[in-house]
């Protein structure tokens, strides 16, 4: 069968009613518009919203908890093998928070093929000292090149150079609440008293706001050198070493493994943010349910449209028939009528989703909290206009597949003989 | 001896709907080539309902039916749906253009549908056939903007684009004026001495029936003549 013959079969009926066409288009035009807005929108959002957290928390944590030891030496006695010791009054041993053989481990890591990025990490806890008042903090000693690499750690600067911390000596970025209670500004020297007791002078060079209040009332960053010597440690000296990896949801068997391997506590992202997974999934579902509920009803509209115009085109369907086209012929022509306003209804539909998400992803989105977003975000992934696309294609196929088969076993001598 | 284009043996139909009745009995007759066949007789006494039976359109009936010596019961509605457009042409009462498309187009879709002959040659076919019947200037036309006359003479073409066995006619000028009627008949009588062209044409007009070369006469489903 000729399906050029079809086509233009197809296309007359199409144009004859041309302004039914219209309307049948325009409802998958709007609702594909629609699925593809609200999905770009919303996912720009969740990622944003994840993006808070997630971005600056490491896939997988090696670092050494304070917790009591499991193996206490009376289970190591040959004499007491056998037994079931009972030990009472046991206490954590908080001495060593360094990660042993760091070195190594780093150089190590960076022999593994799962493994995008490393950042060393120091945590001390000091106070910071305005005046009479000592406001008690941490300074998180970092590589600010991996820092910024691979946890986004200068997008969160809002004043000042972030990589300054490493050029100048003794310097020190400061959370944005907690610069507010110490009266800091850029170039301004404050002073902060370890745990040890020791005073130390560092100079602010930038300013840093996550988003998070309350952590940005307690935090500082330095560089590792400038947190070791605050701590008085030796230049190995590490607690945490942040890992991110190719593919997130194998950080709790890769922590798994490294805790084995390295002899040290490790944390993976879905154990320290269980949260956030449900929530975004949630809110894609809805996402997901509202675009495809417009899609629906748009099939309706063409459903009811085909079948009118079978109704009208009883005559013509008839006289076709008669003149030699089969039944399965005049399913395709349409079918084809069906697919043609999926496919331009769809067209039509993914441009404008792309125009609207565009225009929303103009205005302007000011969030104290995320320094470096300024409009709505929008997350222009293409698998969202596949999907839509595919989707107008889909429903109206099954939309044109009943009045087709309608119009496939319309009887021609029924129609003559009425008349 | 002539060879027969079309034979029907002891075909036999029902309507079921609201009761059973039975309203074809036992009809056996045979078209030869060449000729020009009416079949006439009262509303009501079968004639059309035979006419759908041989056309291959209905299959429900009890019988055998064999167009150029090909039974054509049994067979599938895809293969029903090739013979039609292969070996028979249709002149209806009511015109049955297809509106959406020009007078030419009308003429040219069986041939299209039929594969044979390329686009240009089909177009070319169409054009000799409107010609023919005196109607060329209106190819280009619309459908639906052409009188009812001349829609009838077009269906006419349309009938004979593919070149077929024989064609069949439901009350072709049941529908037209004297003046018409009168071209639509001269049109067939043409066909069938120029061309030899087989014609069975279903028509309870009298005068129409009388100068044909044959006349089936049928009474509450029976042949009569």
């Amino acid at each position: 069968m000729k399906y050029k013959l079809i086509f233009s079969i197809a296309k007359s009926l199409l144009l004859a009613r041309w302004k039914q066409t219209l309307v049948a288009a325009v409802g998958v035009t709007f609702s594909i518009t629609m699925f593809i807005t609200l999905l770009s929108f919303m996912t720009g959002l969740n990622k944003l919203l994840d993006g808070l957290i997630l971005n600056r928390t490491p896939h997988v944590r090696l670092y050494n908890d304070i917790k009591p030891s499991k193996d206490q030496p009376v289970n190591s006695a040959v004499a007491y093998k056998d037994y079931h010791n009972f030990i009472s009054s046991i206490k954590s041993s908080s001495s060593r928070q360094e990660i042993y053989n760091s070195t190594t481990i780093i150089e190590s890591l960076q022999r593994d093929k799962r493994v995008v990025g490393i950042a060393p990490k120091i945590f001390a806890q000091v106070f910071f000292n305005a005046g009479t008042i000592d406001i008690t903090g941490s300074v998180n000693g970092i590589d600010v090149e991996a820092e910024s690499n691979f946890f986004h750690f200068n997008d969160y600067i809002v004043d000042g150079r972030g990589t300054d911390i490493k050029n100048v000596a003794n310097s020190i970025v400061l959370g944005k609440g907690l610069a507010t209670k110490l009266l800091a500004n850029i170039d301004d020297v404050i002073q902060v008293t370890t745990a040890k007791g020791e005073i130390f002078q560092l100079k602010v060079v930038g300013l840093y706001q996550s988003g998070i209040s309350e952590y940005d009332k307690s935090v500082a960053f330095a560089s590792i050198t400038t947190a070791q010597k605050l701590l008085g440690k030796p230049a190995s000296y590490i607690t945490d070493i942040q890992i991110k990896i190719t593919d997130l949801n194998q950080a709790p068997k890769v922590a798994k493994e490294y805790a084995g391997l390295y002899g040290c506590d490790a944390e993976d992202i879905q154990t320290a943010n269980s949260q956030f997974e449900t929530g975004s999934f949630i809110r894609t579902l809805i996402s997901y349910a509202v675009g495809i509920t417009l899609l629906i009803v748009a099939g309706f509209g063409i459903y009811n449209i085909l079948n009118m115009m079978i109704y009208e085109k009883m005559d013509s369907i008839a006289i076709l028939k008669a003149t030699g086209f089969s039944g399965s012929d005049v399913k395709k022509i349409f079918m084809v009528i069906a697919l043609t306003i999926g496919f331009f209804g769809g067209l039509a539909g993914l441009l404008f989703g792309f125009l609207l998400s565009s225009g929303i992803g103009r205005i302007p989105f000011n969030m104290t909290a995320l320094p470096t977003v300024t409009t709505y975000p929008i997350n222009y992934s293409l698998v969202y206009y596949s999907i839509g696309f595919s989707f107008s294609l889909i429903t109206t196929y099954l939309a044109g597949y009943f009045p087709s088969r309608k119009a496939s076993k319309i009887d021609p001598v029924i129609i003559i003989r009425g008349k | 001896m002539s060879e027969i284009i079309l034979q029907a043996k002891n075909i036999n139909k029902y309507f079921h709907d609201p009761v059973t009745v039975k309203v074809l009995n036992n009809i056996t007759f045979s078209v030869n080539k060449g000729e020009f066949v009416s079949v006439t007789g009262k509303s009501g006494c079968g004639k059309s309902t035979l006419l759908y039976i041989l056309s291959t359109m209905d299959t429900d009936y009890e019988g055998e039916l064999l167009i150029d010596n090909e039974t054509m019961t049994h067979k599938k509605e895809k293969q029903l749906a090739l013979v039609r457009n292969q070996k028979i042409g249709f002149v209806f009462q009511f015109h049955y253009l297809l509106n959406e498309f020009s007078v030419l187009k009308n003429v040219m879709l069986p041939g299209l549908k039929l594969n044979k002959f390329s686009e240009a040659e089909v177009e070319h076919r169409a054009m000799e056939r409107l010609k023919m019947l005196g109607i060329q200037q209106l190819a280009n036309k619309n459908a639906n903007q052409v009188s009812g006359g001349e829609k009838q003479r077009v269906a006419i073409a349309r009938a004979l684009i593919n070149d077929p066995l024989i064609i069949m006619g439901d009350e072709p000028t049941g529908n037209l004026d004297k003046k018409n009627s009168e071209i639509v008949f001269n049109i067939f009588q043409e066909l069938a001495t120029e061309f030899k062209q087989t014609l069975l044409i279903v028509t309870h007009d009298e005068g129409f029936a009388e100068r044909t070369n044959r006349i089936i006469h049928m009474e509450d489903g029976n042949i009569v003549t």
